[in-house]
């Protein structure tokens, strides 16, 4: 039986990866032309060629640049604050008990909540802005990554521990020798889903009558039904999204590698 | 207090230990004195649960007894400590460390220097047979293979005694007769003190100076069968009379004890 699924995987499996993505990409072109020649779905739809023309466009009106440029100010800021924060409360929590059982209710109760909810009250306190951008992305990305990384921290092995400790390990070794390196798989995965995070709360945290921005241009544009750019600016979100994943992917396998279980 | 007896390495005194949980007190240990001479290799048996494994966190400081005291080499065991060496059953080896820095480790936290550190590193890489390995992950070692890193690492910082926690009860039936005859070999190189958890017995007698076999639960030290077999061993010790009479003779102890447990 094994020998059948082997010869079946064979001719799939002679197709290098690459030639797989042209292949997807080009399957997405085709539905994307039908989508876009169909009057019922072309206004959603405007042909490929006309939406990567835009980018002329929005570089023209002097918009295109200073858009991304401030989405990922508030994104980069967002996600570190959250990040520096994240890291020393999920080891607070995963070491003391009395901490983690005074805070987590509430980080598990926030993390529920969609941001775009409560943007309106940020605003109210801290004005329109950066600001508000930055704290939504901040809270947002630090829930998820504390959530992740004391996940991490608690699962560290015990018997890891004793041998450290039976080889002479102190109590201040054992965070940098042992706890430190075992968790660092969850810190990457933390990063991933608060890169995720960050860039699924921008639409939210650029409702607060910010003046550039991703997010802010996408609703700007639908108030003048300019589609076209539209389209240009909801992928140019999944680009950013897929290259950052790259990017983690090099970092993960150069941190990460001595790890049992590697991707399928 | 002085003792007159020099070659006592652990000295294991009325250790008694109660787990406290929601359901009540469970007394794993009651009353375990013993004492483990210089290059003696013991070997404790006994049933599922009598708290062999419970004795040797004790002795190895990662656990405290509820009353009694362990001293080694004259000194009161408090916490872990590097006279003290373990190998534990899941290897517990160091995922991110190479087989060279996870032997490495304690020498590192000892503070030796780069030469000793590898001096040290590769004659135990070689006792166990791994040199070549030295740069590999532990990811891309077998069971076998990890185990002997484990061993090594556990000798490299030279504990006065050696602790073995069931080192070969993951491994397959092969790879554990392979490991017995190698930690054979070593043990009759160095005559490390050893004190060896298992709960088979064969392996017991077979490594064994002397056997300890444990009551059921509340554990306490039954009886202490000697083995008087003369080394070198290996593994065709097992098909001898005299390994015979002593399995034999262990196993019916230690199925008393079984017994016991399922009463």
């Amino acid at each position: 039986m094994e020998k059948k699924t082997r010869q079946k995987t064979d001719i799939i499996g002679k197709i290098p990866k690459w030639a797989w993505l042209l292949i997807s990409l080009a399957t997405a072109l085709i539905l994307w032309y039908i989508l876009s020649i169909n009057p019922k779905t072309s206004r959603v739809f405007p042909n490929a060629v006309l939406v990567f023309g835009s980018i002329g466009t929005m570089i023209e009106r002097g918009v295109f640049w200073k858009d991304i440029g401030s989405s990922m100010l508030s994104v980069i800021m967002g996600f570190a604050f959250g990040f520096v924060t994240a890291v020393p409360v999920a080891f607070l929590m995963a070491w003391y008990r009395p901490v983690r059982y005074i805070v987590e209710p509430w980080i598990q109760f926030i993390r529920n909540i969609p941001p775009l909810a409560y943007v309106p009250l940020i605003v109210i306190g801290v004005g329109v802005g950066r600001t508000p951008q930055v704290i939504v992305i901040w809270l947002a990305t630090f829930l998820t990554m504390t959530v992740t990384i004391f996940q991490g921290v608690i699962n560290v092995d015990e018997t890891l521990i004793k041998a450290a400790k039976v080889l002479g390990a102190k109590d201040s070794d054992l965070f940098v020798k042992v706890i430190f390196p075992a968790t660092t798989p969850f810190i990457i995965t933390a990063i991933r889903l608060g890169i995720s995070v960050a860039l699924t709360t921008l639409i939210a945290a650029e409702s607060t009558g910010a003046v550039a921005g991703i997010g802010m241009r996408i609703r700007s544009l639908s108030n003048s039904y300019e589609t076209t750019p539209m389209l240009l600016y909801i992928i140019i979100i999944g680009v950013i999204g897929m290259l950052s994943e790259k990017v983690l992917k090099l970092f993960e396998r150069k941190f990460t590698g001595w790890q049992e279980k590697r991707e399928i | 207090m002085a003792r007159e007896e020099r070659n006592i390495k652990v000295h294991i005194d009325n250790v008694k230990k109660i787990y406290s949980g929601r359901n009540g007190d469970m007394v794993a240990l009651n009353g375990v004195s013993l004492d483990i001479l210089d290059n003696e290799f013991i070997c404790v048996v006994g049933p599922s649960g009598c708290g062999k494994s419970t004795l040797l966190n004790i002795i190895a400081g990662l656990l405290e007894p509820t009353s009694g005291t362990v001293e080694v080499d004259g000194v009161k065991v408090e916490g872990t400590g590097v006279d003290r060496g373990v190998v534990f059953q899941q290897y517990a080896l160091f995922p991110w460390l190479t087989v060279r820095k996870n032997v490495e480790f304690g020498l590192k936290l000892q503070g030796k220097s780069q030469k000793e550190r590898d001096e040290i590193t590769m004659k135990y890489l070689r006792m166990v047979e791994l040199e070549k390995f030295a740069d590999s992950y532990p990811k891309e070692l077998s069971g076998g293979m990890k185990q002997r890193v484990a061993i090594a690492r556990a000798y490299a910082v030279n504990p006065s005694v050696l602790l073995m926690d069931e080192p070969f009860g993951a491994l397959d039936a092969q790879t554990r007769t392979q490991l017995q005859t190698e930690l054979l070999k070593t043990w009759e190189e160095e005559k490390k003190t050893c004190f060896f958890v298992t709960h088979d017995i064969e392996e017991a007698i077979v490594l064994a100076t002397k056997v300890i076999i444990m009551s059921a639960r509340p554990g306490r030290i039954k009886d202490i069968v000697p083995i008087d077999i003369p080394y070198p061993r290996d593994q065709e010790t097992k098909i001898s009379p005299r390994f015979n009479e002593l399995k034999n003779h262990i196993w019916s102890e230690v199925y008393q004890e079984y017994l016991a447990v399922r009463k």
